[in-house]
């Protein structure tokens, strides 16, 4: 078993490295963090003890209690339900004879639900000490059930279990992308930075991760700030529903490692990392390959392809259950060692951002766009997409539809072709762009999916007719209750609040009371949250409640009705009294 | 003259410290009883409500009786006003959440030391608890909430005198307190 010391110095003992430090540490001492190891780690990295256990309180999987030797954590993303987690949860609560939550008394496992992995199209998913599990029920889960008996540790156990399909149903130019490496990085090296900046301004590329903003202006502006820059790839894939990323580097790692490389040929930047978020753990063997084979081919590392002075290599962070971190500063805290609460903005991430130093993040997909776009040439990327939205998109398309998966689109493509080429059948509602997007009705299914409609960062969730909408509506609520990083009250309350309006409405106990408080919170948290979590944390329910007013109407009571059976409250004290209740 | 405006106040699983910092308004309670008549209140010793303009609760719900008594303020407040932290969360009231009320009860009444009778009180003229002490808004609507444990007497004075003036009523910055 590795020690403390022995993890530490293969950290270099460096405090930045501290979220790696924990999670190492964690797998030596059979999954969880004794305080002991954390006096270790506290003491060798030179940090307050208080600022150790601060970060690793803050992480969904680092765990301060002992929890099982196998920790089986069940998806809970809503399409992720709606394909039997619940199910599989239970099942595999009574096969293993524990309860949901605990531990067994033997320690062998705990199981317990985690927000969405990133297996949508092929749930109900879980992940066994951080190793994800597609499609759990059936014969499989028996298997996994084996396993757990038999003690069978998880690296071990069979390759087809563990087996991820990376999903792509339609390719464009960046999935089916033929570069060879290297392709597009010798474009840009004997360009001036004045070519790759207007190439970059004529492809009107924007961030791919959600926000939009314009990459020219975000790298022009990293590379005129003073100090040695960054550059990062945001692999923190978290808004529910959304895996194209997984895609993405499942298949073409290679295109965005040379992304990366141009934006840091171009900003200057020496350093890279890739902010990998912790449920996609199984990827990190297959993109250490990569950057191997990128920095043998000598496209990685010092003197990049034989230009002395030309220097950079890439490093990968591995996330571990944070929704937040997705933020770009939250990352770069994480990044940092520290706790994912998002920083104060501005000054941006370009000019004060990892370490202070000009950083560039972007998108997985934002760096393959860019490499496509030196790769291919400007013309074929222009031909596709619209005014304001150019090129293609990658959706993640799961829920009610015959052919869930990735699908690359020009930008543009509205949301009835996507659901025509993911075979979808009756629509009760579609939700555009993950949880923090858009939930619309079928009335408005002729809606561009582009910057100028219908903004999308890859995520496309179907309901059918059969589909509670509110269940939908209460699962993304208690998701950002759970997600929420607790800085700032606004979000750290208000996203609780709404739950306890939402599950009352849910049980049938709402009345214009419930709305009139929703309504209230919608504004507070939109107006007054740190960071977009808690601003698009009400979209959800506001467009719920705008836009399927029937589906409302017949939970609503005419008058206010207590939140919970009174009665059955009383229960408890009459047993006491000797009374039958 | 306009006829005065009737205002009751009660207190359900509180300590009454909120109504003692109501009464911190001092001497100011002079003017607001020219336009105020004390309905159902501790200060009154009237037992019932009777159709009130304005119901200050202070206190959580913890028992049936707590229950009986917010539905009758309910039933006959226009305006009915959640006081202090135990009416908005419980208070320290709520501490006994964390535990199974039928243990507390058996643990209390039947195992400390020095107990002579030991049987959990059945008497039927004794509330029967609740599982866990609640919030107002949990079981009734609640109009306004006044944080502070208690409110200061600045809060309550604010208060009273914007809705008698007919406005909607704000707390100034430093009434809104919640230790």
């Amino acid at each position: 078993m590795r020690s403390a010391s022995d993890i530490l110095n293969a950290h270099r003992g460096d405090p930045t490295r501290l979220v790696q430090i924990l999670r190492d540490a964690q797998h030596a001492c059979g999954n969880w963090l004794p305080a002991r190891v954390l006096s270790e780690i506290a003491r060798g990295l030179g940090l307050p003890r208080a600022r150790v256990e601060g970060v690793a309180g803050f992480y969904a999987f680092l765990n301060l209690k002992p929890v099982g030797r196998f920790r089986v954590l069940v998806s809970d993303n809503v399409t992720d339900r709606f394909a039997g987690s619940a199910e599989t949860c239970g099942a595999l609560c009574q096969r293993l004879g524990v309860k949901r939550g605990h531990v067994r008394s033997d320690g062998r496992v705990s199981v317990d639900f985690t927000s969405c992995t990133g297996l949508c199209d092929q749930g109900p998913a879980l992940l066994v000490n951080g190793l994800a599990i597609p499609q759990v029920t059936g014969e499989r889960l028996d298997q996994v059930v084996r396993l757990i008996e038999a003690d069978t540790p998880v690296d071990e156990w069979p390759a087809d279990l563990r087996r991820v399909q990376d999903g792509v149903r339609l390719q464009g130019p960046v999935l089916g992308a033929t570069l060879e490496p290297g392709a597009a990085l010798h474009r840009v090296l004997h360009a001036s930075p004045d070519d790759v900046l207007a190439t970059l301004k004529d492809s009107k590329l924007r961030g791919r991760g959600g926000a939009g903003f314009p990459v020219a202006t975000k790298w022009e502006t990293c590379r005129t700030a003073p100090g040695d820059s960054v550059v990062v790839c945001n692999a923190d894939e978290g808004e529910p529903g959304t895996f194209k990323d997984r895609a993405l580097l499942m298949r073409r790692a290679d295109l965005v490692v040379e992304g990366m490389t141009i934006a840091a040929r171009f900003t200057g930047a020496t350093q890279g990392f890739i902010y990998l978020r912790g449920e996609y753990e199984f990827l990190l063997p297959h993109l250490n390959e990569v950057l191997s084979k990128r920095r043998a081919a000598k496209l990685l590392g010092t003197g990049i392809c034989g230009d002395r002075g030309f220097d950079f290599d890439v490093d990968v962070h591995l996330g571990a259950g944070a929704y937040v971190c997705g933020e770009e500063t939250a990352l770069l805290e994480s990044l940092e060692g520290k706790r994912g609460v998002p920083r104060h903005r501005p000054p941006f991430p370009v000019t004060h951002g990892y370490l202070g130093r000009p950083t560039t993040v972007n998108n997985v997909e934002t760096y393959a766009d860019a490499a496509v776009i030196f790769g291919l040439g400007l013309e074929a990327w222009k031909a596709l997409g619209t005014e304001q939205s150019s090129g293609s998109k990658l959706l993640s398309i799961a829920g009610d539809v015959e052919r869930p998966g990735i699908f690359e689109v020009p930008w543009g493509t509205t949301v009835r072709e996507v659901l025509k080429l993911a075979g979808a059948g009756s629509v009760k509602a579609v939700q555009v762009g993950g949880p923090s997007g858009e939930l619309i009705s079928p009335k408005e299914l002729d809606r561009r999916i582009a910057f100028e409609d219908l903004p999308c960062a890859g995520a496309i969730a179907v309901f059918n007719e059969s589909r509670d909408l509110l269940e939908v509506v209460v699962n993304y609520a208690h998701f950002f209750a759970h997600e929420s990083c607790g800085f700032c009250t606004p979000c750290r309350v208000g996203t609780h609040v709404a739950t306890r309006s939402l599950d009352k409405l849910r049980q049938g106990r709402g009345s214009s009371a419930e709305l009139a408080e929703l309504g209230t919170l919608t504004r507070l948290l939109r107006d007054t949250s740190h960071c977009g979590l808690g601003n698009t944390a009400p979209n959800a329910w506001r467009h719920y409640l705008d836009k399927f007013p029937d589906d409302l109407a017949r939970r609503l009571q005419a008058g206010f009705v207590p939140a919970f059976d009174v009665d059955a409250a009383l229960v408890a004290a009459r047993t006491a009294r000797g009374e039958t209740p | 003259m306009t006829a005065k405006v009737r205002v009751a106040t009660t207190s359900l699983a509180g300590c009454f410290g909120c109504h003692m910092s109501f009464l911190d308004i001092d001497e100011r309670i002079l003017p607001l009883l020219e336009r105020v008549t004390l309905d159902r209140s501790p200060l009154t010793d009237q037992k019932h409500a009777g159709p009130c303009a304005v119901g200050l609760v202070e206190g959580g719900v913890c028992n049936e009786d707590n229950l009986h008594v917010l539905r009758e303020f309910r039933a006959q407040c226009q305006v009915l006003v959640a006081v202090g932290a135990c009416a908005i969360n419980g208070g320290l009231p709520a501490q006994r959440n964390h535990f199974e009320v039928g243990d507390l009860l058996r643990r209390v009444y039947t195992e400390e030391p020095g107990l002579t009778r030991r049987v959990v009180p059945d008497d039927p003229e004794l509330p029967l608890l609740f599982d866990k002490v609640r919030p107002l808004h949990e079981l009734v609507k609640v109009d306004y909430f006044i944080p502070g444990c208690p409110p200061p007497a600045e809060a309550f004075w604010a208060f009273l005198s914007d809705l008698l003036d007919g406005k909607e009523p704000r707390l100034p910055k430093g009434a809104i307190r919640y230790d």
